[in-house]
């Protein structure tokens, strides 16, 4: 987070005071010129260690080559040779821990990382007619994909480029999983997840919407009918602090007021049906992502005051820099070192304060962060009219209950092989936040690459 | 799969009965489940009931509360809804306990038309209680008197059956020393709260589907969580049904009116643009 001087191109963004009115996209990606601009910056090196820093294992150097000569469409065909949905993986990717991070410009005194994310986003973006994708010749297997989230639309993309007849059943009615529930659309436009879902179609994917696996249609029904199964359905159940009070009112999972106003559209009601609070004094818990995603949500609402409160510090938050400085620049607060003891509630039931309490930093923990320790006596109220908790999503019950069978580890995720995919059951994989608990878009996708290649050696045998 | 309503009729005043076309709903339906359903494409998403399902279609019977249900029986034959998901929810804990006795309020003697015929098929004797405000919103006797072997109704306004509250019958059959070897109750929220506590006094389960406000229906949101038994539950998931002696049923009632005020502004928007609906 060093704030020396950063030789990157920039990217332009919406002013702060402007786009806290709107949900349209906080960033505005590079023009043909700045795409070059940067690309010229990256030296080719020989040591291609941007690589091994990517899930997917894009060749970045040939992609940035490309760029710097102006080569849009080979660019891309670079690209999407590794990854079907790169404009999605511009935009969310945590490029910083990935491919920047390891990029040998970090070495070099005075300079920044190569702006891959920024380049991958301004290729994904580009109106390009790429040549046909190649198919394969029609294979005669028949697999079930299972989400249409990023780990599912990866495999069922993949899958239908080798041949193979792929049908993908959906619990929403529309495809992107994370994508369209959780990611707001000022960070990721959905008319960029449905090109890509769209370019994922034109490979010859069906889609079968609002039919939950293991509910609706049982998961034995489908073992009968396909030859495959690829599991994709996200970690899809919310985690609470389970304190004191947490059922009060106008408590929110960070999955339920994203939902509402990401899928349903609440931002907009009474056009809308499905209705949203909007209260003036925000809490938002936890300081990841979906954290800065709900705040920045709730002040476009036009709640006054938003704050984060998170039990660690700054330097321990987990959420993207990026996303963190444009949740300051909107008028976030930071409640740093505050855990939340008991939410109250008024007559009604409606959450009117929280009680907290200060925490300083001890010993490193299992995740390696300085574990957080209570300070006695330093309790304090905070008044709040709203609670959103984002502290992460857990296995949905569903997978016991619907998926009889399947092993699962001991947090109740999918037990599968990291390399392939390969569940206890001949012929199911499974990939994505089933299998690890919630991580991030890119990893899903390269948990669907992998899954697809041994779905391809398994039936192809 | 189109989900056309293949059939709507009326049953009480703002009371209506469809038979909805779909696919998934006949082949894998079990008494006790639901459905979340979506009128267009502005619409929200509210859970439903499952009362019977055949070959082909689903049934719901819909009372006009707010304005998705409004709407939907504004609808007319062969127009579709936007989105029928189901079945969803655990099926009602059927089995043969012996002598039920069955208890339906208002809207939610739809509900338990299912689970009494579920109970009879298991070979128990049944007594079924049905309640509303007057007598023209007592709904679905007829079927209820085939299924039942002894079928109380009553009336807040004595218009037909017993004047009174189906508590009052309930406390009747006890001083009665009727043997029951288990309760359920789908009606009010306040009503289910009452029978829960009358089968608490008396320690019989009691079995209540709830009917908390949900969200996506499949265990991701967390909007219909409830305390049950000191933890923390989500309806549409570990739900609908529960053990309502063990409810926190003030606390649940709280939490149903979270959006009185926007469901009230959405139903004004919606007359506003169609006009007066007493007629519904």
């Amino acid at each position: 987070m060093a704030l020396n001087h950063d030789d990157r191109t920039k990217m332009r963004e919406q002013d702060p005071q402007e786009r806290i009115k709107n949900f349209d996209e906080v960033a505005l990606g590079y023009t043909e010129e700045e795409a070059i601009r940067e690309a010229k910056r990256c030296m080719q090196c020989k040591t291609r260690n941007c690589m091994s820093g990517c899930p997917v294992g894009i060749d970045i150097p040939g992609m940035i080559r490309e760029i710097s000569k102006g080569n849009f469409k080979e660019a891309l065909m670079i690209l999407k040779s590794q990854n079907n949905l790169p404009a999605i993986s511009g935009r969310v990717c945590p490029q910083e821990t990935q491919c920047e991070k390891t990029c040998l410009l970090n070495n070099v005194k005075g300079k920044k990382p190569i702006a891959i994310g920024r380049l991958e986003r301004f290729l994904g973006d580009l109106n390009i007619e790429l040549a046909e994708p190649a198919i394969e010749e029609k294979k005669d297997k028949k697999v079930a994909v299972i989400g249409a989230g990023p780990a599912g639309l990866t495999v069922s993309g993949d899958l239908a480029k080798m041949g193979y007849d792929v049908t993908v059943y959906e619990a929403f009615n529309k495809a992107g999983g994370v994508l369209v529930y959780g990611i707001p659309n000022f960070r990721l436009p959905k008319d960029v997840v449905e090109r890509e879902v769209n370019y994922v179609e034109s490979l010859g994917v069906k889609f079968v919407y609002n039919q939950v696996v293991g509910r609706t249609i049982p998961f034995d029904y489908l073992r009968e009918k396909y030859d495959a199964i690829f599991i994709g359905i996200g970690a899809g159940a919310p985690r609470f602090l389970g304190i004191e009070g947490s059922n009060c009112n106008n408590i929110y999972s960070a999955s339920e007021f994203l939902t509402r106003v990401n899928l349903l559209g609440a931002n907009e009601f009474p056009e809308y049906d499905t209705p949203i609070k909007i209260l003036d004094k925000v809490a938002v818990i936890g300081a990841g992502n979906v954290s800065m995603d709900s705040a920045r949500v709730a002040k476009r609402l036009g709640a006054r005051k938003v704050m984060i409160v998170y039990r660690r510090s700054e330097e321990q938050m987990p959420a993207r820099y990026e996303e963190y400085q444009h949740a300051i620049e909107e008028g976030i607060e930071f409640h740093w070192l505050t855990q939340p003891l008991k939410y109250v509630g008024d007559i009604n039931n409606n959450v009117k304060s929280m009680e907290c309490i200060k925490m300083k930093l001890g010993e490193p923990d299992d995740s390696g962060r300085r574990r957080p320790l209570p300070i006695e006596g330093s309790e304090f109220t905070l008044n709040v009219g709203m609670v959103i908790e984002a502290i992460g999503q857990k296995a949905n019950s569903v997978l016991e209950t619907g998926f009889k069978g399947l092993k699962l580890n001991h947090w109740s995720c999918i037990e599968s092989d990291k390399d392939t995919g390969k569940t206890n059951i001949e012929g199911v994989y499974a990939g994505g936040d089933i299998v690890t608990g919630s991580a991030t878009v890119i990893e899903a996708m390269g948990a669907g690459k992998r899954a697809a290649k041994a779905i391809h050696e398994y039936l192809d045998k | 799969m189109n989900n056309k309503i293949i059939s709507k009729n009326k049953l009480a005043s703002k009371i209506y009965e469809f038979h909805i076309e779909h696919d998934t709903i006949p082949k894998f339906y079990q008494a006790g489940q639901f459905a979340i359903i979506r009128i267009s494409e502005n619409g929200e998403r509210i859970p439903l009931t499952i009362v019977d399902a055949k070959i082909d279609y689903s049934r719901f019977i819909v009372k006009c509360i707010g304005k998705t249900t409004y709407k939907l029986a504004m609808m007319k034959e062969g127009a579709e809804l936007l989105e029928v998901v189901g079945p969803l929810g655990n099926p009602a804990e059927v089995d043969n306990f012996g002598n039920v006795v069955v208890i339906g309020g208002g809207i939610g003697i739809a509900p338990i038309l299912p689970i009494a015929r579920a109970l009879k098929d298991k070979g128990n004797s049944l007594t079924v209680i049905i309640g509303a405000v007057t007598s023209e919103q007592i709904i679905l006797k007829d079927e209820l008197r085939k299924t039942a072997d002894n079928l109380i109704i009553t009336t807040d306004d004595g218009t037909t059956g017993e004047k009174g509250l189906v508590t009052e019958r309930l406390e009747e059959l006890i001083t009665n020393n009727e043997k029951i070897d288990r309760i359920w109750a789908v009606g009010p929220t306040v009503m289910m709260k009452f029978v829960s506590a009358i089968a608490k006094r008396e320690v019989i389960p009691c079995m209540v589907s709830l009917n908390s406000i949900m969200v996506d229906g499949t265990g991701m949101c967390g909007a219909c969580r409830v305390e049950v038994n000191g933890e923390m539950k989500f309806t549409c998931v570990d739900g609908p049904e529960f053990d309502g002696r063990f409810v926190n049923w003030d606390e649940l009632i709280k939490r149903q009116h979270q959006y009185t005020e926007e469901e009230e502004k959405a139903l004004e928007h919606f007359k506003k643009e169609v006009g007066d609906l007493s007629w519904l």
